[in-house]
């Protein structure tokens, strides 16, 4: 059997240039496409360039950035929890992040500190890594790998709800801003953003190209990959780190985002046919990116001016993919 | 080659302390040796305790001669092979790929297989008769197909000890009998040391030399595998009160 990666990798890239120049055209200031060529090659008036270079390009790039972070991030947590359910949304984590997040906004920013990129990506990652050691304590009182995920989102609700009473009682100007971050967009990214995401996501991305055969034995379980040679504790530890650096990048900057931590990995399985890590490490990525970019696009200019949030949109388009998955497998599979 | 691929001297096993103290034995090359005994009686432990994912409480294992802890990880896959109970199911992995897998101690950082790795996963998979099922989906297989084939991929890593633990546990009797021939012809070819854990005592007697029956957390008896099998033993073994073994087993 011929492998269908290079193709479904080929469409993915031509996809994601696609999206990637709908965003830059599309949107509530109307510039025709002939400008904003202009404008990405530095001319034009100011105004333009403006909306291009400060608005419409970070804005794009970290859609790309944090939804290939979110796709590969997916992947790694359900290599790690040996299901395909796992994901950073739905196991609390980016809840964690996201709680993280606001309590440094809140008490840095609001008392009068500047809170830099690295800043809150670094308390994104401390609050991920603590929902997922305490998502790791349940899970070893739980039997059932759904049962897992149930507590996955409650721990998720429960960190909402208490980011959402500091939000609601947080009064600053500022913070207002929180509330929008707070049901998830990829607005207000700037360039400084984009240069610290990518940053990270470098980091997460090179990680987990470096552990493709490690990866690739653990498929089989815990205890054949020891058998392999394999040091299975070093293993977790990394794919903790690394999962939670690539979703804490998204809580920082996004907020929460649904369903495309589960939605890219599975959509790339099935049409490539294979779980190769080295397979779905560059398509979970690729698959992520050109997800939240095109529903990015849809949340801008569905309703313009109004703005949906991209959990709305990553949503109706992520969930009915995670259903599809759970009625097409087969019985005590999950 | 050692004369014995593998050696358990006075070794202690346990989960959290030791449960089986005394537990020696010793594995020829091309030997098989069954370890038997009731459910729950530490087959299993003894075996992950062989193979390193357990600590010892004391005592030694030698695996070819050599202490089992003085080995690199990546040394001792290349000696110390595994089949475990739990079916596995790996999610879109064809056959090939989980023979493939068993060559991973023998590649280099990215785990690409050289020409000779993929030659010895295409012979392996020949020898357990699974070369037209190479690029079927593991999960699609039956359970007598799958133990086939993680039996080549145990194969493909080439080693001096395999240790199974009650691979045919949800096979059904031709399954089995097909499980164990390939098994047999497999451990005198390779010249491997091999361990099996099993709860059949009729089974273990034909298809093992040796055998150690474990009771109650002890080394109960071990020997001649025909010899400590034989009905009076085996009744003893498991406690089967006599007329009950007669009337079903005799």
């Amino acid at each position: 059997m011929r492998s269908r990666f290079p193709l479904v990798i080929s469409l993915f890239s031509l996809l994601l240039l696609l999206a990637l120049a709908l965003n830059l055209f599309a949107g509530s200031a109307n510039l025709s496409p002939s400008q904003t060529l202009r404008a990405l090659l530095g001319q034009g008036d100011s105004t333009t360039l403006r909306v291009l270079w400060a608005i419409r390009v970070p804005r794009a790039l970290s859609a790309l950035l944090l939804g290939g972070a979110l796709g590969l991030s997916g992947y790694l947590l359900q290599t790690f929890f040996h299901n395909p359910i796992a994901g950073p949304f739905v196991l609390g984590v980016s809840s964690g992040a996201k709680l993280a997040v606001a309590l440094v906004m809140i008490f840095l920013a609001g008392g009068g500190w500047a809170v830099s990129s690295l800043t809150m990506i670094f308390a994104a990652f401390l609050g991920s890594l603590l929902t997922l050691g305490l998502v790791l304590l349940v899970s070893r009182r739980v039997q059932r790998m759904s049962m897992l995920v149930v507590c996955g989102v409650m721990i998720g609700y429960i960190c909402t709800a208490v980011t959402d009473f500091m939000v609601t009682f947080a009064d600053d100007a500022d913070i207002v801003n929180l509330r929008g971050w707070s049901m998830g967009s990829f607005s207000g990214s700037t360039m400084e953003n984009v240069a610290a995401v990518s940053l990270a996501v470098a980091v997460g991305v090179l990680g987990s190209v470096l552990l493709v055969k490690p990866l690739s034995a653990y498929r089989l379980g815990e205890g054949y990959a020891q058998s392999l040679g394999i040091n299975v504790g070093l293993l977790r530890v990394l794919l903790v780190l690394l999962s939670g650096l690539l979703s804490a990048c998204v809580a920082a900057f996004a907020g929460p985002v649904s369903f495309v931590g589960i939605a890219a990995p599975h959509i790339v399985r099935v049409l490539t046919g294979t779980s190769k890590p080295g397979r779905m490490i560059p398509g979970s990525f690729l698959c992520g990116a050109c997800f939240c970019l095109l529903c990015d696009m849809l949340a801008r200019t569905a309703f313009a001016p109004t703005e949906l949030s991209i959990s709305t949109v990553t949503a109706i388009f992520g969930a009915p993919v995670v259903i599809g998955m759970l009625i097409s497998r087969k019985r005590g599979e999950i | 080659m050692a004369d014995y691929p593998l050696e358990a001297l006075d070794l202690a096993v346990g989960y959290d302390g030791p449960l089986i103290r005394h537990v020696s034995f010793r594995v020829g090359a091309g030997e098989i040796v069954a370890l038997i005994g009731p459910n729950g009686s530490g087959k299993s432990t003894i075996l992950k305790t062989l193979s390193g994912q357990l600590k010892s409480w004391g005592g030694q294992i030698r695996v070819c001669g050599r202490e089992l802890g003085s080995f690199p990880p990546k040394e001792l896959s290349q000696k110390l092979a595994l089949l475990l109970t739990e079916p596995i199911r790996p999610e879109r992995m064809t056959c090939r790929e989980v023979v493939e897998t068993g060559r991973y101690p023998y590649t280099g950082y990215f785990g690409r297989l050289s020409a000779k790795d993929s030659r010895v996963v295409e012979e392996s998979m020949a020898l357990v008769e699974m070369e037209a099922f190479a690029g079927a989906s593991f999960t699609e297989i039956s359970d007598g197909q799958r133990q086939r084939v993680m039996l080549a991929r145990a194969v493909c890593q080439e080693p001096e000890v395999l240790l199974l633990d009650e691979p045919t546990a949800f096979l059904d009797i031709y399954h089995k009998a097909t499980f164990f021939q390939l098994l047999r012809q497999l451990t005198e070819e390779r010249k491997m040391g091999v361990v099996i854990s099993m709860h059949e005592p009729e089974l273990a007697a034909r298809v093992a030399g040796y055998a150690v029956c474990i009771r109650e957390r002890a080394v109960f008896r071990m020997g001649k595998a025909e010899e400590v099998l034989r009905p009076e033993g085996v009744r003893e073994l498991f406690g089967v009160p006599e007329a009950l073994y007669e009337r079903y087993y005799g």
